[in-house]
Parts: structure tokens; C-alpha cells; sequence
């Protein structure tokens, strides 16, 4: 019965994702690529995302506070895109916005837009990270689950 | 509603594992499979790739960098340029490898720069090269095709992509065998021939790619019409004629 509640929660955990705009279909797209020989193919891609993602900002916060924009194109675009495979929506319109601004060397818009990136992407990790917590959960053998 | 949205109990669907290409080939596709050399420098892309290579029955290779890619092939060794005693069919010091799928923008040496050396060495060139990128510029694109790009992918890569470049490139690996000397596929080639126009012996080397591919021989070129490669069909087209 436990089991069920939390097989309840992993699917409404994981549908406000999408429904509150943090995911697209794109991670659906990734979910696909798992299957019993792979099961955690998800979670290692999200791993590895947070990685990418965390030596990223550091960099443009680093070119950010020489230069008020960025006019490394190979850094924008794997900003940009580095998101897709996740399905990470809000991230993802952030970056794209960010990359405008710098084309357009509007550094107020790129200070801005940043911020507003890292903003973003602290929710996303801790929304992906609530979720993969449950999920966790859910794996669990049974009789992990009844002890608790 | 509740429970099949539990992601990590999904099967992947039999079908994805099963070709849909012609009848001689099953044999030759168990013995061979179409070994990819995948170049991306970001983690995430890589590890995708990589998943979408094998789940279509790829071999993968997958590297960060346009440098590590050239010295897996062989091209960064004590010669800068490339010797006619590296051959892709010895695969002496560097891979064998059947394709070469590369993001177009990576620190140190981009995508097109890594395509550039492929295309100018002797040994390489006729590795066919695919660049990804995330946006879809007309002149980047363009560029790429000029410099003898197969293809330009727009990122996200889908399964639907990478299936189809697959079922592309055994079959051209096949007519590459087959010019250079290998009979295994002269059955095949000699029925493709039959096709289109050629009046020379059936397994002389004028059998180019290009000339079987658009007298829809068996590897179905319509299937090469997808939406992703929309903006390059033409320079596509191009290419191949």
C-alpha cells in the first residue's frame, strides 16, 4: 500500500514538472532512451548536467565580471544548447534571451538575464532533485520500504 | 494516469533493434556493425549520442575534443600530415572507423575545422562527416557542405536521426567495400548496377556512391527526407548529384 502512495507521488512529482513549465518534451525524449538495462540512463545524464552546468555559469560568471557580455560564441552556444536534452524549458528561454543580449553587446541585459539563469537553473536542480529523490525511493525493495 | 509514468520500468520498443533494410544485408550488418566516432565536448550531448549509437546498433567512440578525434585516427601522429602508408583499411595506428558525428561548436578546434583536416587528409577524407549543431544557420550550414559535411544535424539529435544516418552509411560502406576490392557485397552491387545506367563491368570503381543513391537502389533514399535535415535537402541533393 506504501508502495502505491509512492508510485502516486513519483507520477505527481514528475507531471509538475512538466505542468509547471520546468520541463518540456524533450526529457520525455530522454526517458524514452532508458530501459531495464539502463535504468538509471536518466539520472546519469541529469548528473552529468548538473556538471556541465555548474562549470559553465563559473565561466561566464567569471568572462561576465571582465567583460559586461560574452562574445565567445562556442560558450553561448553550448550554454544555449546544453539544455536541450534535459528538456530544460525555463533554463533553456533564459539562455536564449542571455545569447541575444551578448550578440546585441547589451551588457545590462546580459548582467540581467544572468542572474535570472542562475535563478532558474537553481530551481530546476532542486525540483529534478526532489524528484530523483522519490523515484529513489520508489526503486527501493520492499522491504527497505516497510521498515520505515 | 499513475502508474506507467514510472519512468525507470520502461522497455525500450523490440522494433528499435529491428532494420528494415534489404534482405542481403542481415548477414553482413551481424558481422560489421557501423562503427561511429562521436565528438562533442559537452558531457551531456556525449552521453546521449552515445546512448542513441548503441540502441541503434552503432559502435561508439566518443571523444571531447576535434584533437583527441584526429589522434584516435591516426592524424596527429609524428607526421602533421597525413602519409599514404595510413590507410583506413590497415587502421595501422589510428581507428577504423565508418562515420564521424561531430558538434559544430567546441573549445580548441570546432567541428568544421576538425571536418577541414578530415577532408584534406589522403587516408580520411572518405570517412563521411555529420556536424550537429543547436541552431540552424543557413551559412554555417552552407560552409559545412562546401567543405564536404555529409550532413548538418540540428540538436536536439533524435533516435529517428541517428537510425537513419545508420541505415545511410552501412550502405555506403558497403559500395566503399566493395570498390576497394571486397566481394561479399558484388551481389548486391551487381542488382544496384542493374538499376542504374552503368554499361562498365559490374565491379569496376566507377560505381560511385552518388549515382546509386539517386537511382533509389536498395537503401531507400526517401527515408533520408526528414524534417530535422529540412533547410539542407537541397544542398543535400546537390551533394549527391
Amino acid at each position: 500500500m506504501e508502495r502505491n502512495q509512492l508510485r502516486r507521488q513519483v507520477a505527481l512529482t514528475r507531471q509538475s514538472l512538466f505542468d509547471q513549465g520546468f520541463l518540456d518534451d524533450q526529457f520525455i525524449q530522454l526517458e524514452d532512451l532508458q530501459d531495464d538495462a539502463n535504468p538509471n540512463f536518466v539520472e546519469e545524464v541529469v548528473t552529468l548536467y548538473y556538471r556541465d552546468s555548474a562549470r559553465l555559469i563559473n565561466n561566464i560568471e567569471k568572462a561576465l565580471s571582465v567583460y559586461n557580455f560574452l562574445s565567445f560564441p562556442s560558450l553561448l552556444d553550448f550554454l544555449v544548447q546544453q539544455h536541450f536534452y534535459i528538456g530544460a524549458k525555463k533554463v533553456k528561454a533564459e539562455c536564449t534571451l542571455f545569447r541575444e543580449y551578448c550578440r546585441a553587446g547589451n551588457g545590462e541585459g546580459c548582467t540581467r538575464t544572468f542572474q535570472q539563469i542562475k535563478k532558474e537553473y537553481a530551481t530546476l536542480k532542486g525540483k529534478l532533485e526532489a524528484y530523483f529523490q522519490v523515484l529513489f525511493h520508489l526503486m527501493l525493495p520492499l522491504s527497505s520500504l516497510i521498515s520505515q | 494516469m499513475g502508474s506507467n509514468s514510472v519512468v525507470s520500468n520502461r522497455r525500450m520498443p523490440e522494433k528499435m533493434n529491428c532494420f528494415d533494410l534489404s534482405p542481403n544485408s542481415n548477414s553482413e550488418s551481424e558481422a560489421e556493425e557501423v562503427h561511429v566516432l562521436a565528438v562533442d565536448d559537452s558531457l551531456v550531448d556525449r552521453k546521449v549520442i552515445e546512448r542513441l549509437l548503441k540502441i541503434s546498433s552503432c559502435k561508439v567512440t566518443a571523444v571531447d575534443s576535434g584533437w583527441r578525434a584526429l589522434k584516435l585516427l591516426g592524424l596527429l601522429d609524428d607526421e602533421e600530415e597525413d602519409k599514404s602508408s595510413f590507410s583506413s583499411s590497415d587502421g595501422f595506428e589510428g581507428l577504423k572507423v565508418d562515420l564521424i558525428i561531430t558538434d559544430y561548436w567546441m573549445p580548441g578546434m570546432t567541428g568544421y575545422e576538425l571536418l577541414k583536416k578530415i577532408k584534406e587528409s589522403s587516408s580520411f577524407r572518405e570517412i563521411p562527416v555529420v556536424i550537429m549543431s543547436s541552431e540552424n544557420v543557413m551559412a554555417r550550414i552552407d560552409r559545412c557542405l562546401e567543405e564536404g559535411a555529409e550532413e548538418f544535424i540540428v540538436k536536439p539529435v533524435k533516435l529517428s536521426d541517428v537510425t537513419r544516418l545508420r541505415d545511410y552509411y552501412m550502405a555506403t560502406r558497403e559500395i566503399r567495400s566493395a570498390e576497394s576490392g571486397i566481394n561479399v557485397n558484388k551481389r548486391k552491387l551487381q542488382e544496384s548496377f542493374d538499376v542504374s545506367t552503368a554499361s562498365s563491368s559490374p565491379s569496376s570503381s566507377s560505381a560511385s556512391p552518388p549515382s546509386l543513391f539517386s537511382s533509389s537502389a536498395p537503401c531507400s533514399p526517401s527515408s533520408l527526407d526528414s524534417p530535422t535535415r529540412r533547410p539542407k535537402m537541397t544542398s543535400f541533393d546537390h551533394i549527391l548529384i
